[in-house]
């Protein structure tokens, strides 16, 4: 209903699509919440971490990445055991919110956290 | 508006969502966070962060500093200082979130007011509860008049007494004992006493080398990381830790200094030259008086139900509760990480609430927890946790999380750089 108002003289249709893109949008922002303790606000890593930033970086590399871990087949510590707690839609919702983020400086990559 | 507003991910903003005078409010609404811990803090930045600063968010705690009880056990085993663990709250002032410096006295949910010591009342539109816990120092006879006289300390809420612990430890004699007791679970950081066991062993070993650590744990078992910590303990410690399960302390005779006796509700008294006693542990006092933690039930009254989808309060309109203070879902650890988790939850509930539209409808929280072993090695336990509408819970989802293989130098990288990034994500 607010969106509708927002979106003015929008259909009825439109409006409902548009607030169904929002609720998409919020949840995405949620789930990329939960990344942030260890890979920064909004993705972008504190000065020198060694835990890499995901800002900025290509959905399809967050991708690829992530299910590599789902899978065993890239190494490391916490992320293996964290990336099976999400399933492929919330992968393509969180792959595509950091990297529609601003990137930050350089971020340190190589690490496996 | 329009022209900002972009529907793809990554852009939705609070404009977008009708603003914050959506619910006819007719000013800007303003949410109280009420506790400047891990869950306080992460509440009001994200309240800001998500509102485009559109909304008015006030945060009151008695402290200026926050002091990080993650890493905390690093100060008590000499590895590290207390001022690298604190940030000043009013950090939080650069990203428009008004400090304010006082105790809450009350809060009267009816007329929803937070009452301050020094300060005007405060009116909200939606209030958070971050209150962390409180010591229930009538749980082990004779504790509350023994830590009053500085004689035996916790140290489990960082700060002034981890340095006062530590100083009771430096003045320990070789061939002296130190002993830490634990109460039934729950209780704040599940593995933290053993961390703390581990670390004080690692520097004791090289500078009381004669020393004991008497571990007495009220539970059945080391309640996080157990075979982790007990290799570790039989690997490195052993002859120094002595860990003894289902030793319940009940009571306290201090001696003349640091130490004393501690009693327990079935086996012989011990005598220790340091005793670290922790009693039993339940919801922040604020959470109590206001009248969020109910009674009976599950709680028992010692810790606040809260709606797992929103974090909001079953027992006050417009009140979210979140943090160490929460009755917890199945397999969730009153932890930092957690309480982190829990504030983003809540903060984006009570945005969507306030504009009108519906909460997240599958919320999910991580967690990731390091333990340092001595002052270089660190082992991890991490979860991921999703909402269940069906059962209005949390589960742990199913084939995630786990621990670490054994501990590593590079994960005590990630504990420090983890611990900095969550300094950073509540604080800015």
């Amino acid at each position: 209903m607010l969106v509708a108002t927002a979106c003015g003289a929008a259909s009825q249709g439109q409006a409902q699509r548009a607030s169904e893109g929002n609720g998409a949008a919020l949840q995405a922002r949620s789930l990329a919440a939960t990344c942030a303790a260890c890979h920064g606000t909004n993705g972008h890593a504190v000065a020198d971490s060694a835990i890499p930033g995901l800002a900025g970086r290509p959905a399809q590399e967050l991708i690829q990445l992530l299910q590599a871990y789902q899978r065993g087949e890239r190494p490391g510590t916490v992320m293996p055991q964290l990336a099976k707690g999400y399933d492929d839609a919330q992968i393509q919702l969180l792959a595509r919110y950091f990297a529609a983020q601003r990137p930050t400086a350089p971020a340190a990559r190589g690490s496996r956290p | 508006m329009m022209q900002r507003r972009d529907w793809l991910l990554g852009s939705a903003s609070w404009a977008a969502l009708g603003g914050v005078r959506a619910q006819g409010l007719g000013r800007r609404a303003r949410v109280v966070v009420v506790g400047g811990g891990i869950g306080g803090a992460t509440a009001a930045r994200y309240l800001r962060l998500w509102s485009d600063d559109q909304l008015d968010v006030v945060l009151v705690d008695p402290q200026a500093e926050f002091v990080s009880c993650p890493l905390s056990n690093l100060v008590l085993g000499g590895f590290t200082s207390l001022q690298a663990l604190s940030r000043p709250v009013a950090s939080l002032a650069r990203h428009g979130v008004r400090c304010i410096q006082d105790q809450v006295t009350h809060i009267d949910t009816d007329r929803r007011l937070v009452l301050l010591a020094r300060g005007d009342p405060l009116r909200y539109d939606r209030l958070i509860v971050s209150p962390g816990i409180e010591l229930a120092w009538e749980s082990v006879r004779g504790l509350r008049e023994a830590h009053a006289s500085g004689q035996i300390l916790q140290a489990w809420k960082a700060g002034a007494e981890t340095l006062a612990l530590r100083r009771q430890l430096e003045a320990m004699p070789d061939g002296g004992v130190f002993a830490i007791t634990i109460p039934e679970a729950p209780y704040r950081c599940p593995p933290g006493p053993y961390e703390r066991a581990s670390v004080v062993a690692a520097w004791l070993r090289q500078a009381r080398p004669r020393a004991k650590l008497l571990v007495f744990d009220a539970n059945p078992d080391i309640t996080s990381k157990a075979a982790l910590f007990k290799r570790v303990w039989a690997e490195r410690y052993a002859g120094l830790i002595e860990y003894r399960p289902l030793h319940k302390a009940v009571a306290v005779e201090p001696g003349a200094g640091p130490g004393g006796t501690v009693r327990f509700e079935l086996q012989s008294p011990e005598r220790a030259d340091v005793l670290n006693v922790l009693p039993s542990m339940r919801a922040g006092a604020i959470a109590h008086t206001a009248g969020l933690t109910g009674g009976g039930g599950t709680s028992g009254g010692r810790w606040c139900p809260v709606h797992y989808q929103t974090f909001a309060s079953p027992l006050a309109p417009q009140v979210h509760v979140i943090g160490d203070a929460i009755q917890v879902a199945p397999a969730m650890p009153k932890s930092g990480h957690m309480a982190n988790a829990h504030a983003k939850v809540a903060a984006a509930a009570a945005l969507a609430e306030l504009s009108g539209q519906p909460p997240d409808a599958r919320p999910m929280l991580t967690n990731t927890c390091y333990s340092h072993v001595d002052g270089e090695r660190v082992i991890h336990v991490a979860s991921v946790h999703r909402y269940v509408a069906e059962e209005q819970t949390y589960r742990a989802v199913p084939g995630s999380g786990g621990v670490s293989e054994g501990p590593t130098t590079l994960e005590a990288r990630y504990a420090w750089h983890w611990a900095r990034t969550l300094w950073q994500d509540m604080l800015g």
